[in-house]
């Protein structure tokens, strides 16, 4: 309430003003508040056409029967209601449980491939913490996976994974003996774990950057005073290390975990348009169900889900782990 | 002040200009004209053994009608992966090419968005009439009983290839006509060391077209005369058996073809790790390979029983380029004029020649280029005992579902599962149901 005082004295400096300034201002002081939001609304423009419109145009055509018959001209393209969202989540219908079975193969996926991509990354960043010889090399050479074009890095893999020529099966069955067998990677069940092998293989250098990063800026007095103390390396990790990368982590953890959910490069390198029913990411699965079976609509009705679920998930870890953060410094 | 103000009229200018963009794109209305009747541009298939292959066909060709009409085409060979996504882009935009080739077994589907010029008879008196194309390459441009939404360019069909050095060390003299015949000679290679038969197994398109050819030997139909999917009939569930037991139960295809896609097949054929291979038009491949044309042989792909012919004797489909004009192009008698030139005799003989396909143009078929070893099988089965794919817009939705049900069967098979006619059923049904309704 005491603070009304200051900005009724600014106000008032205009009135002090010789009256026969005004006229000529008032145009002035229009052009003075209006320029910044003119200057402002290439900008603003350009933001709604390059990812407002396309994203409203993607919720609208969810809405219709977009089939090959209309994409000459989407106006002409009969609305469906709720049509394509109640053929996606109706789970006893074919294309709903193909698109339920998708989604689950997805979250394991990505809950496995994050882990291990954080847990690689942080291990390796911890390592390589200590100053010895040949560390830069090791940094850059743990960094090459994550430098190299997805589809040449990708399509290496799925050379490796053939079942009569590739890498995987020389050295696992040829020289280990390990299976009886050659396997098949890229066909049926075992097409999980190859993906999921590139994906950690793909993803993990980006956590040991962030997390190496994250650790610079740890004070070293911390860890000398834990080691007066008597704190062992296990200890200090766990009480310095870990608390401190906690905002890093939790950036991190969030962007891997958005990047592997919605990824489409991988499984479409690695298995073609249509994925084995194990590996089925739902980009993928999305992507068959759109544009290989001209069925637009269906496709949009199911990124749009697939994008009502990303918010939930992204707004509740977001609210989450920051809540727990606040607590944790008071 | 004045660079304020000039900053601020760029800005709104430039506002002004995003909003108009805005509103102005996407409408694709509005037939062809002749707005600009010199320039053409035409998306060509890949039908050599490289896009820099067919650049060098297709240019001399081009500067050829350049200086016959004075009219510059712009070519851009397509790679197969991307082609039918360009076309749908374009379609959608409105914004596409003038002339353009596409699979023949889509011509349906594109008939259906309306988005390719419609021959009906007086376009086709521009290019010299209907009855210059052979009907089974006409059979495969569109929905029956509508006006054709393309103009067969280039025919092929399946034959039956076989490695002489491994028929020889098999002691096989005469190749098989029948699918008892064939597993019966693929055991025999089978014997030798070598595998019987090549497979793509993970490729849909390939495997719709042999469960195609087998359904119609045991007289089944994947789609009903409405147009409605019917996968799941005993033909239908018959032929795919049959198909993939080639590889479960005859074991003459090995397992490690159920992960093939990209051609694999061919190359273990032109390796001579392979006895025989079932592809359209592989001639070419072959040379490209580095196989000599010495080295295999050819003949009419297996039937049940007898001899190729029609109905149950079917051993081909009607594979093949079909060339369509864009509705939205800006020179529709220059395009017009292109199709009349890729379909006259003496281009369709030199193209034809060149990709190892045969013309489907009657008056150039007579040509002796097209009774040679590599093409006289194809040319007879083409005329004879070829089908057209179901011409329905649900053709690639059709591709996709049941070439993916093959593709899985195959992996079971590779991993050790049993094929059984139930299970083949239940592939098949989930692949109906997941078809658009009806």
């Amino acid at each position: 309430m005491t603070t009304t005082a200051p900005p009724a004295g600014t106000r008032s400096v205009p009135e002090h003003s010789p009256g026969a300034a005004r006229g000529p201002r008032r145009p002035g002081r229009i052009r003075r508040i209006g320029l910044p939001y003119l200057l402002l609304l290439p900008a603003l423009l350009l933001e709604l056409l390059v990812h407002l419109v396309p994203m409203v145009i993607g919720v609208a055509m969810s809405f219709k029967e977009l089939t090959q018959f209309y994409i000459r001209d989407w106006s002409t393209a009969p609305w469906s209601g709720t049509g394509n969202y109640r053929l996606a989540v109706d789970f006893h219908g074919a294309v709903g449980e193909a698109l339920l079975h998708s989604f689950l193969v997805t979250v394991v996926f990505t809950l496995l491939s994050v882990s291990l991509c954080w847990l690689i990354g942080t291990t390796a960043a911890l390592y390589l913490q200590d100053n010895f010889r040949g560390r830069g090399v090791l940094r850059t050479i743990f960094l090459v996976p994550y430098a190299l074009p997805v589809y040449a890095a990708v399509i290496t893999w799925a050379f490796m994974f053939q079942h009569d020529n590739g890498l995987v099966n020389h050295v696992l069955h040829d020289q280990l003996h390990l299976t009886d067998k050659p396997s098949f990677w890229l066909i049926g069940d075992n097409s999980f774990y190859a993906l999921l092998i590139v994906s950690v293989w793909k993803g993990w250098p980006f956590a040991f950057l962030i997390v190496m990063a994250g650790l610079q800026n740890i004070p070293k007095e911390l860890y000398e005073a834990a080691a007066l103390d008597g704190a062992g390396m296990l200890q200090q990790i766990r009480r310095i290390t870990l608390p401190s990368l906690r905002p890093v982590n939790q950036v991190l953890v969030l962007v891997l975990f958005l990047w592997t959910f919605n990824d489409f490069n991988t499984p479409y390198v690695l298995f073609g348009k249509s994925a084995p029913a194990a590996a089925d990411l739902i980009s993928i699965h999305i992507y068959q169900s759109s544009f290989v079976t001209w069925n637009f609509g269906t496709g949009s009705a199911m990124s749009v889900l697939l994008l009502l679920f990303l918010l939930i998930v992204t707004g509740g870890y977001l609210l989450l782990t920051s809540r727990g953060r606040k607590t944790a410094d008071v | 002040m004045r660079t304020i103000r000039a900053a601020a009229i760029g800005a709104a200018t430039l506002s002004l200009a995003l909003a108009a963009t805005a509103c102005g794109g996407g409408s694709a209305s509005g037939g062809g004209s002749n707005d600009s009747p010199k320039t053409l541009t035409y998306w060509a298939s890949n039908q050599g053994a490289s896009i820099s292959v067919d650049e060098k066909v297709l240019q001399p060709e081009l500067d050829k009608f350049e200086k016959q009409t004075g009219i510059k085409v712009k070519l851009e060979v397509v790679p197969w992966a991307d082609l039918l996504n360009r076309i749908l882009t374009a379609t959608t935009s409105g914004q596409g090419p003038d002339v353009m080739n596409i699979g023949n077994s889509w011509s349906a589907s594109l008939q259906a968005t309306g988005a390719l010029l419609p021959w009906d008879a007086a376009n086709f008196s521009k290019i010299g009439g209907k009855d210059r194309f052979v009907d089974s390459a006409l059979g495969s441009t569109g929905v029956p009983g509508k006006d054709p939404a393309a103009v067969p360019l280039y025919s092929m069909s399946y034959a039956l290839y076989y490695n002489k050095q491994a028929f020889a060390d098999a002691g096989i003299t005469k190749p098989p006509a029948t699918w008892d015949e064939l597993v019966v000679d693929g055991k025999k290679i089978e014997g030798t060391g070598r595998n019987g038969l090549g497979a793509e197994g993970s490729n849909l398109s390939n495997n719709i077209h042999q469960v195609f050819v087998l359904a119609k030997q045991h007289g089944a139909e994947f789609f009903t005369a409405d147009g409605r999917p019917s996968f799941t009939s005993d033909g239908a569930v018959t032929a795919v058996k049959q198909y993939v037991d080639l590889m479960a139960k005859d074991k003459i295809v090995n397992q490690s073809n159920a992960e093939y896609a990209q051609n694999q097949s061919l190359s273990d054929f032109a390796k001579g790790k392979t006895g025989m291979v079932l592809w359209q038009t592989a001639s070419a491949t072959f040379k490209s390979l580095g196989m000599k044309d010495s080295d295999w042989g050819v003949t009419a792909a297996p039937v049940q029983s007898g001899a190729p012919g029609t109905g149950a004797q079917t051993n081909s489909m009607v594979a093949g380029i079909n060339m369509a004009v864009f509705k939205n192009t800006h020179n529709l008698d220059g395009a017009a004029q292109f199709v009349k030139f890729m379909t006259s005799d003496e281009e369709q003989k030199l193209l034809n020649t060149t990709y190892g396909s045969i013309p489907p143009v009657k008056s150039a078929q007579s040509d002796p280029a097209f009774n040679s070893q590599a093409t006289a099988v194809l040319r007879q089965t083409l005329t004879s005992s070829a089908q057209a794919l179901p011409q329905v817009p649900d053709e690639s939705q059709f591709e996709t579902a049941v070439g993916t049900a093959v593709k899985d069967l195959f992996a079971d098979t590779a991993a050790g599962r049993t094929v059984t006619t139930e299970s083949v059923k239940a592939k098949l049904q989930k692949a109906q149901q997941q078809m658009p309704a009806k």
